[in-house]
């Protein structure tokens, strides 16, 4: 018989993988407009914003909704937002930039923007790599310790926006807005605690 | 061959005479428009909708690169005032209103007035003019523009000694999705020395392809400057002002650390955004997978015109004067 909600994470996993598809079609069909490096990195980009701030609306929308199915889908959505992040950074470094090593030291060096976007993905690619329940159970409080800097992750990666953007900053002030939420929320709830 | 031959798929042999030409291009027209119904009309926004007419005259200003695509170059652009999205412009083209049209002219000169798009018009030839058009953000495109030199428009209204820079505006239109949200601070502004205005590459483009000026791509007349990144090269000119001091220019305005007066193009002066050293050029018909694994290319001083520019900072310090 079919548990109640075991539908639940296979269904958020298909739908985390649907954009990835969605590009990976529109891509063969040379769909993706006039300049399709540019086009992937952005959407790359942002759907990596997109997944972490899911990932860390988790948590309270556990006590939101005083349900528990949230926190169950937290590390997935986490992973999700490393997997986009990865693509992102793949686009950037293979097909942008055609692995030219000193082309991205240069860019890291001189770019701010550039700098603050690998901050946020060294911290994600520590906390893939560290996510697993056998290394959770070894590593006992310190996991929690590190997996805190996930907050410091997803202001690196705004920052990393609001600072590439040329002329419009609506989008990533949106994503500004809403980290802020889920921050101020964390506070409150240290706070009563 | 003309490019529109090369979009149309038609080949110069095919051609028996020009009217014959233009007959056929009439009746690919009326069956387009009769096979979209009514909603052909208004702005200037596809790849057959108008050609301009009279001769272009053929010049040395050209290039062996490979074209940029029609399409590529009417769907992926910068017009701030109908969008911020690249696809934007095409989107929200025929928002821009281009009829009627006229420009002012006013400051150090003997001619000042408001002028009719005609009255513009009507002294000079049309040239061709196939240019390198080289974005601030790293990418490129070859275009044919069509036009005169801007120094032949500007000489018409004779400026007075007092005449040291050309200060050019876009129109604001206040119902375009741009203008709206103040992204910048309107009417777009830019501007050139007058001795820069003056070379023979600066041109006034009322067209491109062969065709009139699409609305994206700054209807109905525009200025372009081939050795500077793309920005310096105004859209939909309503304003053209003569005076001593150096003008105020849009993006320098907006963020003054990364964008100056001068704005040529240099590969060796990084921005903070984009290292300048390289560019992807954009062609337009190698889309699909083979186009993410086109290396870039390297980036030109003066966008490739040096020979014929350098004269024009001969002594200047270009790292500080950008």
């Amino acid at each position: 018989m079919w548990q109640r909600g075991v539908w639940l994470k296979p269904a958020v996993f298909l739908a985390s993988l649907a954009p990835a598809a969605a590009l990976a079609y529109m891509l063969l069909g040379g769909r993706l407009g006039v300049n399709p490096i540019e086009r992937l990195t952005d959407e790359t980009g942002e759907l990596a914003l997109r997944f972490l701030i899911l990932s860390l609306a988790a948590s309270p929308l556990r006590y939101v909704l005083s349900r528990t199915w949230p926190l169950k889908l937290r590390r997935m959505l986490g992973l999700f937002a490393f997997f986009y992040a990865l693509l992102h950074v793949l686009i950037w470094s293979v097909l942008d930039l055609q692995v030219d090593i000193a082309a991205m030291w240069d860019d890291l060096l001189r770019r701010p923007y550039i700098f603050a976007g690998f901050i946020a993905f060294a911290i994600l690619s520590c906390l893939a790599a560290t996510s697993t329940r056998g290394i959770a159970r070894r590593m006992k409080h310190r996991w929690t310790i590190l997996h805190r800097w996930v907050y410091i992750a997803a202001a690196a990666a705004i920052v990393h926006y609001v600072w590439l953007v040329k002329g419009d900053r609506l989008e990533p002030f949106v994503y500004l807005a809403a980290l802020a939420l889920l921050y101020l929320y964390r506070f409150k709830r240290l706070l009563s605690a | 061959m003309r490019d529109w031959m090369k979009l149309a798929g038609i080949s110069p042999d095919e051609i028996t005479d020009k009217a014959v030409f233009e007959k056929r291009r009439q009746l690919m027209r009326a069956s387009v428009a009769a096979g979209v119904g009514g909603f052909i009309g208004g702005g200037v926004t596809s790849a057959s909708a108008a050609p301009l007419s009279g001769d272009i005259i053929k010049t040395d200003w050209t290039t062996d690169e490979e074209h940029t695509s029609f399409d590529a170059a009417t769907s992926y652009n910068n017009f701030y005032e109908l969008g911020t999205a690249k696809e934007d412009p095409k989107r929200h083209a025929r928002r821009l209103k281009t009829e009627p049209w006229s420009v002012r002219v006013e400051g150090a000169c003997e001619k000042p007035g408001t002028y009719t798009l005609e009255d513009i018009l009507k002294p000079h030839a049309i040239e061709e003019r196939v240019y390198r058009l080289r974005c601030v953000e790293a990418w490129s495109m070859v275009i044919p523009w069509n036009g005169f030199a801007l120094a032949d428009l500007l000489k018409r209204f004779e400026p007075t000694s007092a005449a040291k820079y050309v200060a050019f505006e876009t129109v604001v239109q206040d119902d375009l999705p741009g203008v709206r949200r103040n992204v910048l601070d309107w009417p777009y502004r830019e501007g050139l020395r007058i001795d820069e205005a003056m070379h023979p590459l600066s041109f006034m483009a009322i067209g491109m392809y062969g065709e009139h000026m699409p609305n994206q791509n700054g209807a109905p007349i525009r200025l372009v400057v081939p050795w500077k990144y793309g920005y310096k090269s105004i859209k939909s000119v309503v304003t053209i002002r003569f005076q001593e001091e150096t003008p105020e220019t849009s993006w320098n305005l907006s963020q003054p650390s990364e964008y100056g007066f001068f704005s040529n193009v240099n590969p060796d002066r990084s921005h903070p955004r984009w290292s300048q050293a390289k560019e992807r050029r954009l062609a337009g018909d190698s889309g699909g997978l083979s186009a993410l694994f086109t290396p870039k290319i390297d980036t030109r001083f003066m966008n490739g015109y040096a020979e014929e520019v350098a004269g024009l900072y001969a002594g200047m310090d270009l790292q500080k004067f950008h």
